[in-house]
């Protein structure tokens, strides 16, 4: 049967191709790259820490592998993964579309993904950067003697990749929705890729002009946030982090949908209290824009400004609240099957409410003043970001695999590197909240004695963690080869994209689908075949 | 698409116009906000330094600026009339507009280049010839920043009238002709948020 | 073990000479990680100098109110996170699909347990917001009576000046029971001051001043770090705080040599660059008398007022034309590349100590 993996097989087929599911493997390759990347400078750095004394590498190779770890896994794997693999090969297929609405210009973004990605990697190679992946001025425009400026080009590339992307989904879900499915029946995913897509169009440009400034700063010598010239160095601190904090919910808001799509799946239950559910995404898409200045608390910004943001990073945190309580109502009474993607799930519920819960006491003012800079903040985004996104990740990977492959994963090894996943993680981040509380500065080469056994689990952890993700890529790999084809609906979920076969027909669906019934009603869903 | 089918992943050509349209406001959202991030420097640096912008901004040249001024006006003008004539499918209309929208960024370029040869000469240029006071270097930084960046949007829109031009000898492309009228006039938007920002506010002569 | 440490310490030393380059240092990486990864193994499980710690000390007034708050929220995300994991937990075994099981119908959505939930969590979160914003309130709000030090920072160090004089670099004097205030700028980059023992952290930035203060409670040595990244160094730019009884302080600041103390440094300065020529008490000076002038209200030419801080003390000596006093004209030059960071902490000290 013709399929959009068979439809061609000549090198041009998929560097030219406009089909959204060839342009979301396209993407796997690229951020499942980067991720390596990122975890290889993540090895690196938990290596170094494993004794005080700054030993295996210099100070200033240290500085610039944390530095590369949070770039290249920020930039260039955690705010595309979900979107541009999952969300690129989803949204048209959940909506019943044919494509996304521009798909040459989605192709566009896939290649100015890539070239930034070349020029992140050219910085790198010719030397690294090593201003934090926060590139805090003066230090970046000033004192760092690094190739700061090409690693700010390849980001303000990468961003417009994030703009057009951003774009297409708000367009197309606008706009391309099969009949009968209104805004009230969309998967929870479509909500959530949607309030992403709006933080793309909206947050990305202001980090596209910061970068830009510090880039033009450097290049021509001249001042903007240069102090010295009566430049502020706290208003790029303001711009940076009206970007960059709304980016952790472009990094974690849809890991949420996908979280919501499991359960109801694997719960064969329609998610409990659906309104709110879709609504909270919203919520925190808006409210992650007001929130910035939390980051702030000790730079010397006004104490009723702190009492402001305060307050209402603590409202953002109530939308966040609402979707576990509405994930755990759904497991109530439901018909719940524990396989690999729902142990993701279930993993991330745990993981993100623990990374939630200290999200509060950072937003406490009395208590953010000790706690951040230190290992404390690096243990919370950790929770929410590895703990959140990657989980989230993962299990919309294993869920949709027999989707992308019409192949079936083992269902034993799946479940094993996802338990090993969540042990690793936990024994990686748990010790760096005591770590910090005990006041161990994050970024720091070497550290008094006393902080020793923390790391050292830490590490042991990491490698733990190490191992449980290098188990999916090869059984995902080996799965390909298998002669077993899967169902087109393995799971019995409901949503459109299972109504079309494994793995789709290039446009899609033979014909238009037609909706009648709100999601998530299993009453009339098929039974699955991996129950 | 070379016949005025619509692509294959729209229903029929309604739809595809509704997306291009959403489209192209969607992403002068994003440029809204680009320019943004530069309008809220310029206003905290304006707060902190009053004195010193106020100083700096009567170097530029108000009649400079307000030729500029008004000829992105009029440019805004003749790209409204454009869309109209590509509405109602007059080509020939719509080639003259488009050439006179064209003709007049190129006119608004040339005098932004003849200002920018100004400040070279006159050393207000930011970076290590810079002679004036220390203060008023943030000013002109965010002056050929802001300047610059509306500079290059003007280009692009430059680019593309003559693509259209090229279009409209074959037929009236009205969608895409509407979607460049929406960022001729965000462009002129911008500009008109600039010239008393940097030439009129707080000056003294 | 010895060495394992010694072996381990020459690699380091070779791996600093021969990587030049960030690429040559990944390549000596590899030899040297298996003795690391043991070496850090053998060193944690070493009961005499492994030294598990799980929580700092508490050697400030400030410590136990933080702690306090901490408790709070650690107590109540105990709480909700564990009865959270009992119910996924309860909930994934007893509802466990069972083959040819029925299909149950969806929970009708109870609006008022959304809304409830969001009430709930509204209240808590805002009482978490309050308790933190009065601690916030007590750690931003200085006694009035605080010894007051000045505390340059610069790539890699922290240079400290007392009110008395004494200089001190990475090491930090002060007595126990009374309050201290911190005065931070930075000659270059962010850089941020973290006592850990005292709860308190303030960011020192280029170009203003900061302030942050602490009363210590226990004689003892206490880790200072800096908190913001801040270059190649950043991890070698710790240092100590030594607290000391009362007399013991004395003691200490008697026998180091006290030097000359800020202010009357800020009055040399005052004399040798000028100031005192414009800025004096005759009536026919051309400048305004700055005797007194600290902490009062001043009327400007545009009409407006300013209350004279360090914030605007220091604006007045970088860019002395940005505020004008009523009745004076702009004649003053910048003082912007003439004095440093150092010298400007101490000018405004002398002229904090006219008033």
């Amino acid at each position: 049967m013709k399929h959009y993996l068979n439809a061609g097989y000549s090198v041009g087929s998929w560097l030219l191709t406009r089909d959204h599911k060839r342009i979301a493997i396209l993407y796997l390759l690229s951020v499942t790259f980067f991720f390596f990347i990122g975890g290889a400078f993540a090895t690196l750095v938990r290596l170094e820490l494993m004794t005080p004394a700054g030993d295996l590498v210099i100070s200033e190779t240290y500085n610039k592998l944390f530095t590369m770890h949070g770039v290249a896994m920020i930039f260039f794997f955690l705010i595309p993964a979900i979107p541009t693999v999952i969300g690129n090969f989803l949204v048209p297929l959940m909506i019943g579309a044919r494509d996304l609405a521009f798909p040459r210009l989605n192709l566009a973004s896939w290649y100015l993904f890539t070239a930034a990605g070349l020029l992140a990697l050219g910085s790198i190679i010719f030397g690294g950067v090593d201003t934090g992946w926060t590139f805090y001025t003066p230090y970046s425009t000033t004192y760092a003697n690094t190739h700061v400026f090409l690693m700010a080009a390849a980001i303000f590339v990468a961003g417009f990749s994030s703009i057009l992307t951003g774009l297409n989904f708000v367009v197309t879900i606008h706009k391309m929705r099969a009949p009968g499915l209104t805004w009230s029946r969309l998967p929870l995913f479509i909500w959530s890729t949607y309030a992403t897509a709006l933080l793309f169009v909206i947050a990305t440009p202001v980090i596209g002009i910061t970068l830009a400034l510090i880039a033009i700063e450097r290049l021509l010598s001249v001042g903007i946030f240069d102090p010295a010239l009566g430049g502020d160095p706290l208003l790029f601190q303001h711009l940076f982090w009206f970007y960059s904090h709304p980016a952790v919910y472009i990094m974690v808001l849809p890991a949420l949908g996908v979280v919501s799509e499991l359960v109801a799946t694997f719960s064969r239950k329609r998610i409990f209290g659906y309104g709110f559910v879709a609504g909270s995404s919203l919520a925190i898409a808006i409210l992650g824009f007001l929130v910035w200045g939390h980051h702030m608390f000790v730079s010397g910004q006004s104490m009723y400004a702190g009492m402001i943001f305060s307050i209402l990073s603590f409202l953002v945190a109530i939308p966040s609240s609402i979707k576990v309580l509405n994930w755990t109502a759904t497991l109530y009474r439901g018909s719940i099957s524990l396989r690999t993607p729902m142990l993701y799930a279930i993993g991330f519920m745990g993981l993100f409410t623990i990374g939630g819960l200290t999200g509060l006491f950072l937003a406490t003012l009395g208590i953010d003043v000790h706690v951040t800079d230190t290992y404390f903040v690096v243990a919370h985004f950790h929770y929410i970001m590895v703990g959140g996104t990657v989980m989230a990740y993962m299990g919309a990977l294993h869920y949709w695999w027999p989707k992308m492959t019409g192949r079936s994963y083992p269902e034993a090894w799946g479940k094993l590197s996802a338990l090993i996943i969540f042990i690793g993680f936990n024994l990686t981040f748990f010790p760096q909240f005591i770590l910090g509380y005990l006041g161990m500065p994050r970024r720091y080469h070497a550290y008094p004695e006393e902080f020793q056994v923390l790391n050292v689990l830490s590490t042991a952890g990491a490698s733990i963690l190490g191992v449980g993700y290098i188990f999916p890529m090869f059984y995902f790999i080996g799965s390909l080869f298998a002669r077993k084809k899967i169902g087109d609906n393995p799971w019995g979920a409901t949503g459109l994209e299972w109504r079309t076969s494994s793995p789709p027909p290039e446009d899609n669906f033979r014909e238009t689908p037609v909706v009648t019934e709100e999601a998530y009603d299993f009453a009339k869903a098929e039974e699955p075949e991996l129950p | 698409m070379t016949e005025r089918g619509h692509a294959p992943q729209f229903d029929d050509l309604e739809q595809q116009h509704e997306a291009a349209t959403l489209g192209m406001w969607v992403f002068l959202m994003t440029e809204v906000l680009f320019f943004g991030g530069l309008f809220l420097g310029y206003i905290v640096y304006r707060l902190a330094h009053e004195r010193a912008f106020a100083q700096a901004s009567s170097h530029l040249d108000v009649a400079l600026g307000g030729i500029n001024t008004a000829v992105l006006i009029t440019s805004s003008f003749t790209m409204a009339l454009a869309v109209h004539a590509a509405q109602t499918e007059r080509r020939r209309r719509l080639f003259v507009f488009l050439l006179a929208t064209m003709a007049l960024g190129c006119v608004f370029l040339a005098v932004k280049g003849l200002e920018y040869a100004h400040k070279f000469r006159e050393g207000l240029v930011p970076g290590p010839r810079f002679t004036h006071e220390p203060e008023q270097q943030i000013f002109f930084s965010l002056y050929f920043v802001m300047t610059g960046t509306h500079a290059v949007h003007m280009i692009i829109g430059v680019g593309v009238m003559i693509g259209l031009m090229a279009l409209a000898l074959r037929r009236s492309h009205a969608a895409a002709v509407e979607n460049a009228g929406l960022y001729w006039h965000f462009v002129d938007i911008v500009w008109i948020f600039l010239f008393p920002l940097f030439y009129l506010v707080g000056r003294h002569r | 073990m010895e060495n394992a440490v010694e072996f381990n310490a020459e690699l380091a030393e070779g791996a600093k000479e021969n990587a030049e380059s960030f690429s040559e240092e990944l390549r000596v990486f590899s030899a040297h990680s298996a003795v690391s990864l043991s070496y850090g193994f053998v060193r944690a499980l070493h009961p005499r100098q492994a030294e598990l710690r799980l929580f700092p000390d508490q050697a400030s007034t400030m410590a136990p109110s933080v702690d306090a708050l901490y408790f709070f929220l650690l107590g109540t995300s105990a709480l909700i996170g564990l009865a959270l994991a009992v119910l996924v937990i309860t909930f994934s075994v007893k509802y466990r699909r069972r083959a040819g099981a029925a299909h149950l119908p969806a929970a009708p959505t109870t609006r008022w347990l959304e809304i409830g939930w969001i009430a709930v969590m509204f209240v808590l979160f805002m009482a978490m917001f309050v308790w933190g914003a009065r601690v916030y309130y007590d750690l931003q709000r200085a006694p009035p009576n605080a010894l007051e030090i000045q505390v340059v920072g610069k790539q890699w160090m922290w240079k400290i000046q007392h009110p008395t004089g004494q200089r001190e670099v990475n090491e930090l004097h002060v007595p126990v029971g009374r309050p201290v205030k911190l005065l931070l700028s930075s000659e270059d980059v962010i850089h941020s001051f973290f006592l850990p023992a005292f709860r308190v952290k303030q960011d020192a930035v280029p170009g203003r001043t900061t302030a942050l203060w602490f009363e210590a409670t226990r004689p003892g040595q206490y880790h200072l770090f800096c908190a913001e990244y801040c270059g190649t160094g950043h991890s070698r730019m710790t240092g100590w705080i030594v607290v000391l009884e009362p007399r013991h302080f004395q003691r200490w600041l008697d026998t180091r040599l006290s030097g000359e103390s800020p202010v009357a440094q800020g009055l040399k300065l005052f004399q040798s660059l000028g100031c005192a020529t414009c800025h004096n008490p005759q009536p026919s000076a051309r400048c305004p008398n700055l005797v007194g002038l600290f902490g009062r209200t001043v009327r400007l030419r545009d009409g407006s007022t300013v209350t004279v801080d360090d914030a605007y003390l220091r604006e007045s000596i970088l860019d002395p034309a940005a505020k004008i006093v009523e009745g004076y004209e702009p004649i003053m030059p910048t003082f912007q590349s003439r004095v440093s960071e150092e010298q400007l902490l101490q000018l405004l000290a002398y002229l904090k100590s006219q008033s």
